[in-house]
């Protein structure tokens, strides 16, 4: 699925991103609050977090994830975008609860890490 | 290449400026993406402790040829037990670090599973020093 058909999905809203990271093919995903878990991660592009603030951004610069996905109706500030610009990162708000939305990518044949 | 930062204590919004700027580096230099990636890691979880547990503190980096030295150090209450601080799982984070998404007792150890080398450090009541390498090839 690209990235683009996944924000519609979840019928979420595309905060910033380039074109060509919207028609990547996404095939895995990881979803926490936690950004302690995220740091351990080995890879994966797509984070879908309910946890919105410049940590969130910076822990993906860190971690090499270049796709956010906020969930539960969290809305990115100016200051996550412009770091997220920064970065090359593609950020996406979604209204749906974090069930929800990693139900429906599930659904749809994005695998979990482990 | 010599690099110096400071570190502010509970500055968590300038948290990661240090690993960023060392990621940028790392990168004009042609170093492979995964070696990037434990460093930065490695750095920006021994970033956030400076800031989270101490009054904040100073990161140096060393880039050599083979490889990059990493130290940052804090003026902070020190680790009573690091063997302890080690384990997975064990936290004395406060509330306002665990909000940020921190704090859940994995820092030191994912610290040690990034890096080829680790030297931690510590007097209670005088701070810590957390020394980390990691080999380019």
């Amino acid at each position: 699925m690209t990235v683009k058909e996944i924000a519609e999905l979840l019928e979420a809203k595309i905060v910033c991103g380039t074109e060509e990271q919207l028609t990547e093919d996404i095939k895995t995903a990881f979803a926490s609050d936690l950004m302690s878990d995220v740091l351990t991660l080995k890879q994966t592009p797509l984070l879908l977090t309910g946890l919105c603030n410049v940590q969130t951004i910076r822990t993906c610069e860190m971690a090499g994830l270049e796709i956010i996905i906020f969930v539960r109706k969290k809305k990115a500030t100016e200051e996550m975008i412009e770091l997220a610009q920064d970065n090359d990162m593609v950020l996406i708000e979604s209204d749906f609860s974090m069930f929800k939305a990693c139900g429906l990518l599930y659904a749809n044949d994005i695998k979990p890490l482990f | 290449m010599h690099f110096e930062y400071k570190v502010i204590e509970g500055d968590f919004v300038n948290a990661g400026i240090a690993s960023s700027s060392v990621k940028k580096t790392l990168k004009q230099l042609n170093i492979p993406p995964a070696i990037i990636k434990r460093v930065v890691v490695a750095l920006y979880e021994a970033e956030v402790n400076a800031i989270a547990h101490a009054c904040g503190g100073t990161v140096t980096a060393d880039i050599d040829s083979d490889k990059i030295r990493l130290v940052v150090a804090d003026k902070g209450p020190g680790i009573p037990d690091i063997d302890l601080a080690m384990q997975e799982g064990y936290s004395t984070a406060r509330p306002e670090v665990r909000d940020m998404g921190f704090g859940a007792g994995m820092g030191l150890p994912n610290i040690k599973n990034n890096v080829d080398k680790l030297n931690v450090q510590s007097t209670v009541g005088v701070g810590t020093t957390v020394e980390m390498e990691v080999n380019f090839n």
